[in-house]
């Protein structure tokens, strides 16, 4: 049996509101999880816990929010990311979308990366994997 | 920085900081009980508060981070620090009082090489007067910041008594039941 977009998405919904203590509303397919829902660090650990026992499904370290990009010297070039960064990110996370982070890849603007929609996508991905 | 009486700071100075008194059932990577005996010897009840003195649930929260903490740490063979790094969540409806014994039920709900995740039960007469949900990090050489010291300064001394004295414990009882 398939779950629908829609199904995932309000799974999700239930997970982040319990993960981040957020109302409802708050939890919009477009929004950041740091910017828009104040998620911290150690919130991801959590969710990744959470989904993992939603959707029954096993997230690999890094999968979906990858953490080393930013470490590697070749990938970041003072306020930017470099171009061989940019595409290892990409191939990192083909769950997110990249249309506005291409535009002007500063690595401060990549928390934006992680939305809702984001995780969406990848939880879909993973259920079509299985 | 430490010695058989428990945990150091990191200015060196050793603290007794154990909020539980021994473990009555250890299931390596599965479950862990902990009774804690509240008593009035206890300096801080008389302050908390002076009239109707009860155990502070924060220090509740603390017995069960460390036994859940213990259950976790064992289950990847004290291999890194694990430090409480989210109450996800933490309801309580009553109070331990001096004179109570609580008993901490962790349970392992998750876990992999970056953290766990447990649930946890407190009772007292058998009846749950609390649960707690935790989140712990583990940190080890690569992921530890530099303000973290780089042994291992969560598993000293008192904690990993408290585990071996709960095998001995079992070990003899095991003995004495088969000698019968």
């Amino acid at each position: 049996m398939t779950t629908s977009r829609d199904e995932v998405f309000s799974k999700i919904r239930d997970v982040l509101t319990d993960a981040l203590g957020v109302d409802e509303d708050e939890v919009q397919a477009a929004a950041t999880l740091q910017g828009d829902l104040g998620a911290e660090s150690i919130d991801f650990l959590d969710i990744v816990f959470r989904l993992e026992k939603e959707f029954s499904i096993k997230i690999p370290k890094g999968e979906l929010f990858p953490d080393d990009i930013l470490n590697n010297a070749d990938f970041v070039d003072g306020d930017r990311m470099t171009p061989q960064g940019l595409e290892t990110l990409k191939k990192a996370m083909p769950h997110a979308d990249f249309t506005d982070f291409e535009a002007a890849p500063l690595v401060s603007k990549m928390p934006d990366l992680f939305t809702v929609n984001t995780i969406i996508t990848y939880v879909e991905n993973k259920l079509a994997a299985a | 920085m430490c010695d058989e009486r428990g945990p150091a700071n990191l200015t060196g100075v050793n603290m007794r900081w154990i909020w539980i008194d021994s473990f009555v059932e250890f299931v390596p990577g599965i479950r862990a009980s902990a009774i804690k005996n509240i008593t009035l010897a206890e300096e801080h009840l008389h302050d908390h508060f002076p009239h109707y003195r009860v155990m502070p649930p924060t220090l509740v929260i603390e017995g069960m981070a460390q036994t859940a903490g213990i259950l976790v740490g064992e289950a990847r063979g004290f291999k890194e620090n694990v430090i409480l790094a989210k109450i996800k969540r933490a309801e309580f409806s009553d109070y331990g009082l001096p004179g109570d014994q609580l008993r901490y039920e962790a349970l392992v709900e998750s876990i992999n090489e970056n953290a766990a995740m447990t649930s946890g039960r407190v009772l007292r007469r058998g009846e749950e007067i609390a649960h707690v949900d935790l989140i712990f990090s583990h940190v080890n050489q690569s992921t530890r910041s530099s303000e973290m010291p780089d042994h291992n300064f969560v598993f000293t001394g008192m904690f990993m008594d408290l585990l071996s004295q709960f095998r001995q414990h079992a070990k003899s009882e095991s003995t004495t039941t088969h000698a019968k």
